[in-house]
């Protein structure tokens, strides 16, 4: 697993080279011009949390009921790098709000739904750092928790109110624009991934690092 | 049979406590009165409330003084460690968790009997027109809620900086209860009442409760053990 | 089904949490109707073993067996047999000495509930504070209500952690006599003490825990 790290990562640099060359090629979009070219990055960072925050949800599942620590290990890398990302969403997000409809924040539902999952994760991070011993078990019920919630969220503000542009954007999506779209959230997915299973690793190791400890304790 | 015996024989203990001491019941009302005070200060406008102000407030004093409560419940069964000695004993994990979300019911009912009637008073919102409604929208609130919060609760019971963790685990996840119970409300208390909005706020706080009552009857075993 | 045992045997018994070990590969086996004494030092991993013999806490590694079964299989039936007496007392300070035995007698899903609460009341020497609150009573009293409600279900498994603390002489005594009794009556009961005078005379098998580890 680990050996192939460096070359996906060497894939990946090239194709974040390459993106904004594409972007750059891109027609502009009729009504927002240049500033609408951050939507490249903005909803691939979007998608990309989502599967990191899957991965989250998923590996605290896993844990809760089988206490596999691989799961455990998904669960935390998957949780940080929601935390990341949401961050870099929920500041792009803004500044092409900014630009393109004159105002910083909205609540509506995808805005919203996104805030409060960038904050359950957020949550999860803080318990199992400042939980104290047995925090894992905690988070990884806060993490199912925030999955779950996740749509109640998306739908209750959506029969509230609705400014953001519909997910029906993407098929309606000029087709010079799909083509650099497509790539960057590869691109995004894929770094995700491997930031995912390097971190996954790291975790790992300092498992093993706990368990020679003890070892060498005897 | 049973299940239901060992569910109530947990609410009852709880009951007797707080019927004899009063002391969170009290101290959760008082709360929740200052609640209310402090935000219709900071949301008056020219001496009048502003509009809608009154279902945010009493849906924001609901949240504030049931987590406070739930925290004060569980410090009780910290001291003395009867937690511990409940976990040992053989009550099924799922009763105890029913036993004490029964218990922080009853006792948030109690504080809302006084906390919806002071909001309607104090911001001369019509709450009482739609009586089932509005039961309605509280109780299903309320239980989504608590459900949460009492396994959350539980579960931070031994663990360090539970006062904060708390409400910081607890609130994203119940937004949508808030926002529902908001929403839900403020559509009864326009002038024209909005009852199709408001019953259509209440089934989604219905399927809340269900999802989630059901999945912390799931966890709370894995959750609480070693 | 009600179940019953006879020894209670930890085979190789080891807990970690991160990078402590609490427990260092323990084995230990104790019948009906002795009372054995775990000593040690405090963090020697005295709390941890009877946590774990009382299904609060699950082994990193070893296996814990009651007769033929394990935690897992025993379930809440199992639970039902064990009896423990915590450091903290497992009392709830606002009820009072019989509401608290009512209430663990209700747990345990016991019959004729009143006449037990009574004979528990009596063998704590309690019966005419039976209804006062637990906060005003002093240690000595709380923990023989503590005790009571521990063997108030008749439990084959007892576990007592520091019972000896904050005794005096007397108390010492009567709690000594209780326990005698309750060997009599076929228990199996551990106990843990840094306080080895407390248990002369007392103890049928003594075993020590340093850093987690047994003895020789």
């Amino acid at each position: 697993m680990q050996k192939l790290f460096t070359p996906l990562l060497i894939v990946v640099a090239a194709m974040f080279a390459y993106a904004p060359i594409m972007i750059l090629n891109a027609p502009y979009e009729s009504t927002m011009g240049l500033v609408q070219k951050i939507f490249y990055f903005h909803a691939s960072l979007g998608m990309a949390m989502f599967l990191a925050a899957f991965a989250s949800g998923i590996g605290s599942g896993v844990f809760l009921f089988t206490r596999r620590s691989w799961a455990d290990h998904l669960a935390v890398a998957g949780a940080e790098l929601t935390s990341i990302i949401g961050f870099l969403v929920l500041v792009t997000g803004p500044l092409w709000a900014r630009k393109a409809w004159g105002v910083w924040w909205q609540w509506d539902a995808r805005l919203t739904s996104t805030l409060v999952m960038w904050m359950i994760f957020n949550a999860y991070l803080l318990l199992r750092r400042y939980g104290g011993p047995g925090s894992e078990r905690l988070a990884a019920a806060v993490a199912l928790f925030g999955m779950a919630n996740v749509p109640f969220v998306y739908w209750s503000v959506n029969v509230w109110r609705t400014l953001h542009p519909k997910t029906s954007v993407i098929p309606s999506l000029v087709p010079g624009m799909r083509g650099p779209f497509w790539f960057c959230v590869l691109a995004f997915v894929l770094l995700t991934t491997l930031l995912i299973a390097m971190r996954t690793e790291l975790e790992k190791r300092r498992q093993q690092l706990d368990e020679l400890y003890l070892a060498a304790e005897e | 049979m049973r299940f239901i015996r060992d569910v109530w024989t947990v609410t009852r203990k709880d009951l007797l406590i707080e019927t004899r001491t009063r002391e969170i019941v009290l101290t959760t009302m008082f709360f929740a009165l200052a609640c209310v005070m402090v935000f219709a200060f900071g949301f008056v406008r020219e001496g009048r409330p502003v509009q809608d102000a009154a279902a945010g407030i009493l849906w924001i004093a609901i949240a504030f003084s049931g987590t406070l409560a739930l925290g004060r419940a569980f410090e009780r069964e910290r001291q003395g460690e009867t937690l511990r000695a409940l976990l040992i004993s053989p009550i099924d994990r799922p009763a105890l968790y029913l036993g004490k979300l029964l218990g922080i019911l009853i006792l948030l009912a109690a504080v809302e009997l006084l906390v919806v009637p002071m909001v309607a008073l104090m911001f001369q919102a019509p709450l009482f027109d739609y009586p089932l409604l509005m039961l309605g929208l509280i109780a299903a609130g309320t239980l989504g809620f608590a459900a949460v919060g009492t396994l959350f609760a539980a579960m931070l019971v031994r663990a360090r900086s539970r006062d904060v963790m708390l409400p910081v685990l607890l609130y994203p996840i119940t937004i949508p209860v808030i926002i529902a119970g908001v929403r839900g409300t403020a559509a009864l208390l326009q002038p024209e009442a909005d009852q199709p909005m408001a019953r259509m706020w209440l089934s989604m706080l219905v399927f809340f409760d269900v999802v989630f009552v059901t999945i912390s009857l799931w966890t709370f075993e894995p959750v609480m053990t070693d | 089904m009600p179940v019953d045992f006879t020894a209670l045997r930890l085979t190789d018994v080891s807990r970690t949490f991160g990078r402590r070990r609490a427990l260092n590969r323990v084995s230990l086996t104790a019948q009906a109707g002795t009372i054995t004494a775990l000593l040690g030092h405090n963090g020697a991993g005295k709390s941890t073993l009877l946590s774990i013999a009382a299904t609060l806490i699950s082994p990193t590694s070893g296996t814990v067996r009651y007769g033929d079964l394990d935690a897992e299989r025993g379930g809440a039936a199992l639970r039902a047999r064990i009896g423990m007496l915590g450091h903290d007392l497992y009392l709830y300070g606002e009820l009072t000495a019989a509401e608290n035995l009512r209430f663990f007698a209700r747990v345990y899903n016991l019959d004729a509930v009143e006449r037990r609460v009574d004979v528990a009341l009596e063998r704590a020497g309690l019966s005419a504070r039976r209804d006062d609150i637990v906060s005003g009573f002093s240690r000595g009293m709380r923990q023989r209500l503590a005790l009571e409600r521990a063997l108030i279900h008749e439990p084959r498994l007892l576990l007592l952690d520091e019972p000896f603390t904050g005794l005096d002489e007397a108390a010492r005594e009567a709690l000594r006599v209780r326990l005698r009794s309750a060997r009599e009556a076929g228990a199996i009961a551990i106990l843990t003490t840094h306080d080895t005078a407390a248990i002369e005379h007392l103890t049928d098998a003594a075993v020590t825990l340093v850093d987690g580890r047994l003895a020789a």
